[in-house]
């Protein structure tokens, strides 16, 4: 177990490094930095001297390791757009965000399991074939047309709940948070709900169909002729069963929801980082592209990281031998 | 506990079980009738797809959907059960019927630890604490004869090899001291080593709680050694049944006769087990008379048109037109297809 | 996962007759009516695509044609709307049903391009990574393992971005022709591995049989062996994949155009139209915005339909 940790640590880390070149790359060599940060009326000597002080002279190799110690200290330079440090951008928007996908990874996790493992069980109901036949109908939607139908019908027609913004704040240390006033409840909701449905059809299908070949296999067979009662096969038995691979997609999922929430964020409006880093697209703002990049893939391998833990403490045939995981990074 | 010879502890009575597909209903089990005297040993042989596994999954009402039982009934213990509800007949699983299945390896939940399984196990049916269950769990394991049984507990099947989970899959069938149990080919996916073992177990735990077994399996070998009684099956009917030495040495149907000839003897030097021409027919393709017909040495014009029911034969019961009086009037069928 | 296939082997019995009951793609095909559905749609949609300069009533992007006083009309149907808008207009004049079937062309030309893109670049990433192996596959899976990493969005918005700010300055923001190309690379670029790793695995398992050895040794050219002998073997899963990275691909041009870093508003997609349409949402020109939206979900869920049933008739193992 320790040696597959350390090895899915090693690869994490390659991976980090890579993207890291890839940001540094983007960084460096996309548009002129000089340009970008300097006036038309700079000399060429003011030039000479900038690019001197960025280290911009040095070799390459030294030049991503400078990167690297940078960036591992929170340093990502300063923003063609705004003129702040992108670092200081990217963490007054962060508590936006980091609520809004806990928020929608919550919903979409108690949701998604719920009606998967319903649909699993009740496989013939009515409701099962509405779930199932809605969650289709989900997949197909594209985020931004789930966002926008919901403002058309609970901001728009009905006036219940706000379209755009984070509603009242509250300080919390140096956190922004909007959870703990009601008017930011209230616009959390449409938010979640459109970042989280598409996880949320993913993730119950994913169960449903789990659930339904664990409910074959042997030992489900092998419960209910031992007379176990139908709760404890059920629950006790193929649903732990099935959280195995539950837990890898479900994980990958919520990590996708860090780069989802560009689009919601988009739609209503959300003073989070996905709404800077598309204005940094827009506006081919590099120092934030990169630093985006970066910071998604952090959140990405550390998410693989905590699915890898909770892997093993589910299912006792890791935590011996090691080698038996995914092949994915 | 009087006269239990007459009556069957279990009867399974025209046992009928077909699987709705799209292009039709297809018979699986046409008319299965066998009982289990209390105590015995049954053993169900036959040819894999002869329907087996699906009596055993029938009686205990654990059969696949869409697969489902179409017509005919199950006793048990005087008890009608085939027509309970779906938790009236759970109590009787495991407490009054314990089943083991094929593969000791997926039989058991890899994510719980053996104790685990077996408490759980036992207090569904017994009255029992966690401390009297886990005790309960240890005395089992000893009996299945799990070396330090005490220590096992905490281990999770995965740390087993496939003999001791075969072990620890008759453990749990026995957790409540059920009456009967009904063993789907309990070492066929094992080492052939370890198979006499755990048959030789079975026997003798069954023998001293004197509970009554249905052993299915294709192995006649096991059967000869281990069995009283013995039904054979063929396109899902029971096509003999008799006392098992006479089943082996003097069987009446045609097919047995074949089947008992596939069993070698140690000792006899023969070039090469003799052995039955053809092939079962497939589901859903069994002729209209008898389904044993087409690869049948003695077959009359008879056998092609009706389906013969089970009459006396020799020492045993055969669903072979031979043993009828009608025999004698039957035309030998002109053979073409041979 | 060893345990699941073992226990397959009980199962083997029913699984048997199903797979005899369901193996024949037609039969599966005429029995599902919302396929057909799907594919009439989807159908319908390629000739309202391919045939937009017949069928469309008015042609929306010559400016020449428009008129400020037919801007915002509603739909037919709705107090105030013409037969001749069926679907009403845009803030520009322009007649949203002339535009939808544009708009599709767009959307279809991007997804089918990316997707191309995609298969043609991870195919031969893939056949090419299977069959020689060593560095070369360790290289290949490992930067199709990294992308995997990132969501396919994600890199999409990456490469978009970079691209805009190489030309930044050109006219790229402005001009549509152009920003077709880059989206069909950005859209095909973070698609690649997927068909890459199950085209690799195809290639193993063929490459591991006897004919390609034997073909090896009578001295077939291996690029002869993996055009011949192996592409066709992979055909099945990459089809299944490729139709439902259609749908993707799709939702991801219509997402990125949404976003504002796709197709220019001037020649909009259906992306473009919907975030165009989608601030008269509040004023009330519902129609601007809903009629795109629905469009979209129509072409997405067709697709879908279709991908979904093609992965149960074939079955290849991939979930």
């Amino acid at each position: 177990m320790f040696t597959y940790l350390v090895n899915r640590l090693i690869q994490s880390i390659g991976v980090l490094l890579v993207v890291a070149l890839l940001s540094f790359v983007i960084f460096n060599y996309v548009g002129d930095p000089i340009n970008n940060m300097v006036g038309q009326e700079a000399t060429v000597e003011d030039r000479e001297e900038l690019r001197e002080r960025l280290g911009l002279n040095d070799s390459v190799f030294v030049q991503f390791i400078r990167f690297i110690g940078n960036a591992m200290q929170g340093e990502f330079g300063i923003s063609y757009q705004f003129q702040r440090s992108v670092s200081d951008l990217i963490l007054e928007r962060m508590p936006a965000t980091l609520e809004l996908v806990f928020i929608s990874a919550l919903f979409a996790l108690v949701a998604g399991i719920g009606m998967g493992v319903y649909t699993g069980l009740r496989r013939d109901s009515w409701l099962s074939r509405f779930i199932l036949t809605a969650s289709l109908v989900g997949v197909s939607l594209p985020t931004f047309v789930i966002g926008i139908l919901l403002i058309y019908i609970f901001s728009v027609t009905l006036d219940w709940l706000p379209s755009f913004g984070r509603g009242e704040t509250t300080k919390v240390g140096s956190w922004d948070s909007g959870l703990l006033t009601l008017s930011g409840w209230t616009a959390i909701i449409l938010p979640s709900i459109t970042l989280g449905l598409f996880q949320l059809t993913i993730i119950l299908r994913l169960v449903r169909a789990e659930m339904l070949e664990v409910l074959r296999t042997d030992f489900i067979k092998f419960a209910r002729a031992r007379g176990l009662s139908r709760r404890a096969v059920n629950f006790g038995h193929a649903l732990k069963n099935t959280m195995v691979p539950v837990i890898t997609i479900a994980g990958l999922q919520i990590g996708t929801l860090v780069a989802f929430s560009i689009i919601t964020e988009t739609v209503f409006q959300w003073p989070g980082m996905g709404l800077l880093f598309i204005q940094g697209v827009e506006f081919a703002d590099v120092p934030i592209m990169g630093a985006y990049l970066l910071l998604a893939a952090l959140v990405f391998v550390i998410i693989n990281l905590i699915v890898d833990l909770m892997y093993a403490a589910v299912d006792p045939r890791l935590r011996v031998s090691a080698q038996r995981g995914k092949s994915t990074a | 506990m009087t006269d239990t010879r007459d009556k069957p502890l279990l009867d399974v009575r025209g046992m009928k079980v077909g699987l709705p597909t799209r292009r039709g209903h297809l018979p699986i089990l046409n008319g299965v009738d066998l009982h289990v005297k209390a105590g015995e040993v049954l053993g169900v042989v036959g040819e894999s797809g002869a329907g087996k596994s699906i009596t055993g999954l029938a009686v205990i009402g654990l059969l696949e959907p869409p697969a489902r039982i179409d017509g005919g009934d199950v006793w048990f213990d005087g008890r009608r059960i085939d027509s309970l509800s779906g938790d009236d007949l759970r109590k009787i699983r495991g407490a009054e019927i314990g089943v083991i299945f094929q593969d000791p390896l997926t039989s058991l939940n890899p994510l719980y630890t053996i104790g685990y399984q077996l408490v759980e196990t036992i207090r569904t049916h017994l009255d029992m604490s966690a401390e009297d269950g886990e005790k309960r769990a240890v005395e089992l394991l000893d009996e299945v004869g799990i070396p330090a049984a005490a220590s096992r507990l905490r281990a999770y099947p995965h740390e087993f090899s496939g003999g001791m989970r075969q072990r620890v899959v008759i453990a749990l069938a026995l957790c409540a001291n059920p009456r009967l149990i009904i063993a789907d080919e309990p070492t066929t996916a094992l080492d052939v080593s370890i198979q006499a073992q755990i048959i030789a177990l079975l026997k003798r735990l069954c023998r001293e709680h004197g509970t009554a077994v249905m052993l299915i399996t294709h192995d006649m070998g096991v059967i000869a050694e281990t069995a009283d009684r013995v039904s054979v099956m063929y396109a899902g009917r029971v096509i003999e049944e008799g006392p098992v030495a006479e089943v082996v040495r003097n069987a009446s149907h045609p097919y047995s006769r074949g089947l008992m000839g596939s069993i070698p003897v140690i000792g006899e030097r023969i070039k090469r087990l003799p052995q039955i021409r053809g092939a079962m027919p497939r589901v859903g393709a069994v002729p209209k008379g008898c389904a044993f017909a087409p690869r049948c040495p003695l077959v009359r014009d008879l056998c092609r048109s009706e389906r013969p029911a089970v009459m006396p034969g020799r020492a045993t019961s055969a669903a072979c037109w031979q043993y009828s009086p009608r025999w004698e009037e039957a035309n030998p069928a002109e053979d073409v297809d041979a | 996962m060893s345990a699941r296939l073992e226990s397959v082997s009980r199962g083997r019995f029913l699984g048997v007759l199903y797979r005899g009951a369901d193996s024949d793609l037609a039969y599966s095909f005429r029995r599902n009516p919302v396929v057909v559905a799907a594919t009439v749609i989807t159908l319908l949609f390629f000739l309202g695509a391919t045939f937009a300069g017949w069928i469309a009533p008015h042609t929306p992007f010559d400016p020449s044609t428009l008129s400020l006083s037919d801007a915002e009309k509603p739909p037919a149907w709705v107090d105030g709307g013409e037969w001749a808008y069926v679907l009403g207009t845009d803030n520009q004049g322009r007649d949203i049903f002339s535009t939808l079937l544009y708009g599709s062309r767009i959307s279809l030309i991007v997804g089918f391009s990316a997707v191309i893109f995609s298969i043609v670049l991870g195919v031969s990433l893939g056949v090419t990574a299977g069959y020689f192996g060593g560095w070369y596959e360790a290289i290949v899976m490992r930067a199709a393992d990294v992308q995997l990493t990132l969501p396919s969005i994600l890199v999409a918005l990456m490469v978009d971005g970079v691209a805009r700010a190489i030309f930044a300055g050109t006219d790229i923001k402005t001009n549509a022709e152009f920003a077709i190309y880059v989206l069909i690379f950005a859209i095909g670029i973070s698609e690649w591995p997927q068909y890459a790793r199950v085209v690799r695995s195809t290639t193993l398992v063929e490459k591991s049989k006897d004919y390609v050895a034997a073909a090896r040794i009578i001295g077939i050219p291996a690029w002869r062996i993996m055009l011949r002998h192996v592409l066709p073997n992979t055909l099945g899963p990459v089809l299944v994949l490729g139709t439902i990275g259609l749908a993707l691909a799709i939702i991801t041009e219509a997402t990125l155009s949404f976003l504002g870093v796709g197709i220019p508003p001037t020649q909009p997609s259906l992306g473009t139209m919907i975030r165009v349409g989608q601030e008269f949402l509040f004023s009330g020109q519902w129609w601007i915005t809903l009629f795109p939206a629905v469009t979209l979900v129509l072409l997405v869920l067709s697709v879908n339909l279709l991908g979904d049933w093609l992965r149960d008739a074939l079955n290849p193992k991939l979930r």
